[in-house]
């Protein structure tokens, strides 16, 4: 086989760790929405750390999103 | 279709000089980034000119701006962490200026090339150590030994926090830059099917071309929030970067 394929496959592999990241982003916000009806007072006070929860599980889509990267344009 | 990559293009505007073969040259990146920071400097000295103690509309506007960053890093970094709060005010203003710039058709993105977001997020990375290691002395190196772990699985548990401290600088820039530039990328594509459908199947396209012209007002709708949304985001784990800097003994 072509390694070029192989290249493109391996691209196209490492994006579907992008998914798992989805699932624990989407996690996130809808726990906090669940916490953040039951105490509405309480919501804004833990606004920074739902954004901090989403940007460290953000950090490993973009992870698989570079190798995705690096295969496509560097290797 | 118009290829979506070409709006990231760095065309030259002048030519500066020469360094070792390499050239120098004022780029179209460059002028966005002078206008955003003429911008910035500008609204907020025009702020201050007024030596009325009651703010105006304006100056309130500017102090909500003020205020609100100011509560991230109290938040983040704690009262300690106040002075750095000229480094994340600029880099929030400088990164928000820039990804709203981007939403103005025609305009460049400069936030969507690595370079930029790699050069923001290692002045941060920098300012961490070198405070760190000049307040704390070695005691700065107790941040990758958390208090309260078994001895048997501390090597491991430091291997995890050194690499995870590694990789800050990484994951700051690219999250900014991907967000960026996929965005961008993303609204062009659609933008684009408007023109093939109204291009290749004549009055019908045009009807059926509603489609993607409202998914593409969405999309900027979504983009506006996500240039904000990344400003915030790229400031405040600058804050939390900077508390492990503060205090490294958890």
């Amino acid at each position: 086989m072509d390694p070029v394929i192989g290249k493109y496959i391996g691209a196209g592999l490492a994006c579907i760790g992008m998914g798992g990241a989805g699932v624990g982003v989407g996690n996130i916000f809808a726990h906090y929405l669940a916490a953040a009806l039951r105490n509405p007072s309480a919501a804004d006070g833990q606004f920074a750390r739902l954004i901090f929860g989403f940007a460290v599980t953000e950090a490993l889509a973009i992870f698989s999103l570079l190798i995705a990267l690096l295969l496509l344009f560097a290797v | 279709m118009a290829d979506p990559i070409h709006q990231f293009e760095i065309k030259k505007i002048a030519t500066l000089g020469h360094v070792g073969g390499v050239e120098i040259a004022f780029t179209n990146s460059a002028a966005f980034m002078f206008a955003a920071v003429m911008l910035i400097a500008g609204g907020i000295l025009l702020a201050t000119v007024s030596r009325n103690p009651v703010p105006g509309r304006y100056r309130s506007a500017v102090e909500i701006i003020y205020e609100f960053v100011a509560d991230m890093v109290r938040q983040g970094a704690g009262e300690a962490g106040m002075r750095f709060f000229p480094l994340v005010f600029t880099l929030f203003s400088f990164i928000l200026v820039l990804n709203l710039f981007g939403m103005i058709p025609g305009f460049f993105t400069v936030t969507s090339h690595i370079i930029i977001a790699v050069a923001l997020a290692l002045i941060v990375f920098t300012t961490v150590i070198g405070y760190g290691f000049k307040q704390h002395g070695l005691h700065f190196l107790k941040l990758f030994v958390p208090s309260g772990i078994p001895i048997y699985i501390l090597p491991l548990v430091v291997l995890i926090e050194v690499i995870s401290f590694l990789s800050r600088p990484l994951s700051h820039s690219v999250r900014l830059f991907a967000n960026m530039l996929a965005g961008h990328i993303t609204l062009k594509v659609f933008a684009g099917f408007i023109g093939m459908l109204a291009t290749g199947l004549g009055v019908f396209g045009f009807v059926v071309g509603l489609l993607p012209l409202g998914m593409t007002v969405a999309l900027t709708a979504l983009e506006l929030l996500v240039a904000v949304l990344q400003a915030y985001v790229f400031a405040m784990l600058t804050c939390i970067y900077l508390n492990d800097a503060l205090h490294p003994g958890h």
